[in-house]
């Protein structure tokens, strides 16, 4: 039992990591239509955004570190939507058009960042003291209760941010009907942009806690996250915010329970299995709801 | 009053609009009528923002709107209920009207809730519902509740009757009707050509995007080429 709880532990720590980066795709993939293939690149990128941040200035507080390397983040998000996406859009592409320009967003990211930083491995600065906390017979570590902390606050927001303000109402219109939102007013590009924002500034904080967790970086960082974070969106049903949260969950809980009863070499193999398992039972996803359009 | 100035309007090399001219007075009810793809959907498009024309004015009074954005033309009190209604099918009806007064203040978005709910109790008792899942006819009436949350001084209406029964249809008419009471200006595109000039003070005949006729409702409808052409009298 308390190896299991470990494990447990384990799983909510990484499906955190995961369910941000998740959110991220579910987002753009909402208002859009587009599976955003640069996400896990930026999610490289933000976090060396931060390691830059608190290697040049150790003396700034942590929380206005991770502020900051998120909102650079979120606006190289902003950017790359408006230099390569949204033309596209406005010339009326078709979205693989949009889809295979962010191949080139990422893979020119990931050259620049190598270009800067190098491709030797470096370690992650903590911006707190490596402490492990028994609870009853099960250790925790302070990167996990960190990451588990953000987490839950970052999706509490994320909550009330998307139902019950007049932006997260916004981004709701234009994910189910942008034209109907336009004609109410609300501003079709201001909310696409604002989404690569916040997914952006996501995947930023999911790469801080990610990298904290392993304790090092690499320009290869993302890859891996991208495709599981991508699994996590398509086995929740892509488009629905919280079912990318709860798939990047099974997700985790799937590898940790393998890595831990089974074997590591395994725990991929199980998160992919459960993926095209809940894909031929329900191919939209678990928690995608098709509302019927009437005539 | 809306005043539409030699408007022409084109899709890539297609010319959908020639020179179109119209007038909406304050309170009135103007019907737009003409067949398929005749441009009347184009117009309110064109009013609304979202299509830019190649020439011509849209003025509001003094003002112009012609290069207006669909969000600055909502601000002028200008709403449009589109063809197909386009409601928000994965929000409730409540909020659907809450998206509707997305430029007004939350006091000005609770009068209008209010006022939605009394020009149509349905939509009162289906609050709580899906928009998708309600019927074709609430579903027009959603939409045309969701443009008056802006307290439009002019109200675009394209198609309103487009695929409703014979008794959804008489019931729309008979609010569009009490909406004009209320002094809004209302622009009705319509393929039922006879139960749109009926209601109209004014109507506009529409072929291959030229301004054919116009005439009081009643002069139209009394017109042996527009009955003979959209009324189905031989």
């Amino acid at each position: 039992m308390v190896y299991f709880m470990q494990l447990v532990v384990s799983g909510l720590a990484l499906g955190a990591v995961y369910a941000l980066t998740a959110i991220g795709y579910s987002m753009v993939y909402g208002v859009l239509e587009l599976i955003n293939f640069a996400h896990g690149t930026v999610f490289m990128v933000g976090a060396y955004i931060y390691f830059m941040i608190v290697t040049a200035f150790p003396q700034i507080p942590w929380f206005i570190s991770f502020i900051l390397a998120m909102a650079v983040t979120g606006l190289i998000g902003v950017i790359y939507e408006r230099l390569t996406v949204k033309p596209l859009r406005s010339a009326g592409m078709p979205p693989f058009a949009g889809l295979i320009c962010l191949i080139g967003v990422s893979t020119v990211l990931q050259q620049l960042m190598f270009l800067l930083m190098g491709s030797a491995t470096k370690q992650y600065p903590l911006f707190f003291e490596s402490k492990v906390f028994r609870i009853g017979s099960i250790n925790i570590n302070m990167t996990q209760i960190i990451i588990i902390a953000i987490t839950a606050v970052i999706l509490c927001f994320l909550l009330f941010f998307v139902n019950k303000t007049k932006l997260g109402m916004s981004m709701r219109a234009v994910a189910q009907d942008s034209n109907a939102a336009e004609l109410m007013g609300m501003s079709v590009n201001f909310v696409i942009g604002l989404t690569f924002f916040i997914g952006s500034a996501l995947a930023c904080l999911s790469g801080i806690m990610s990298c904290m967790n392993f304790r090092g970086i690499d320009i290869s960082v993302g890859n891996t996250m991208a495709i599981k974070a991508f699994t996590a969106t398509v086995l929740g049903g892509i488009g629905n915010l919280w079912g990318a949260a709860i798939g990047a969950f099974i997700i985790s809980f799937a590898e940790v329970m393998t890595a831990g009863y089974v074997t590591s070499n395994l725990r991929d193999f199980s998160a992919f299995a459960i993926l095209i398992i809940i894909l031929l039972i329900k191919p939209d996803g678990l928690f995608s709801k098709k509302v019927q359009k009437k005539v | 009053m809306l005043a539409i100035k030699d408007l022409n309007v084109a899709y890539g090399h297609v010319h959908v609009l020639w020179d179109v001219s119209m007038e909406i007075e304050q309170g009135t009810i103007a019907a737009l009528v003409g067949s398929n793809a005749a441009g009347k959907s184009t117009l309110l498009k064109t009013i609304a923002g979202v299509k830019k024309p190649l020439s011509g004015q849209i003025m509001l009074g003094d003002e112009e709107l012609t290069k207006l954005k669909p969000a600055q033309i909502v601000k002028k009190k200008i709403a449009l209920c589109p063809e197909g209604r386009l409601i928000f099918p994965k929000m409730s009806v409540y909020e659907n009207l809450k998206a509707g007064a997305f430029t007004v203040s939350k006091k000005e978005m609770e009068a209008g809730i209010e006022r939605a709910f009394e020009l149509f109790p349905r939509l009162k008792e289906r609050q709580k519902q899906m928009g998708g899942t309600l019927s074709g006819g609430e579903q027009q009436m959603l939409a045309i509740a969701r443009g008056m949350m802006c307290s439009p001084e002019i109200l675009l209406l394209d198609e309103p009757s487009l695929g409703l029964s014979p008794i959804f249809t008489d019931m729309i008419f008979d609010l569009i009707v009490r909406i004009k009471e209320q002094g809004v200006s209302i622009l009705l595109v319509e393929q039922n050509a006879s139960m749109a000039l009926s209601v109209a003070d004014k109507g506009y005949v529409i072929q291959m995007g030229r301004i054919k006729m116009e005439g009081t409702g009643r002069e139209l409808l009394e017109n042996e080429e527009v009955e003979r052409l959209y009324l189905g009298v031989n």
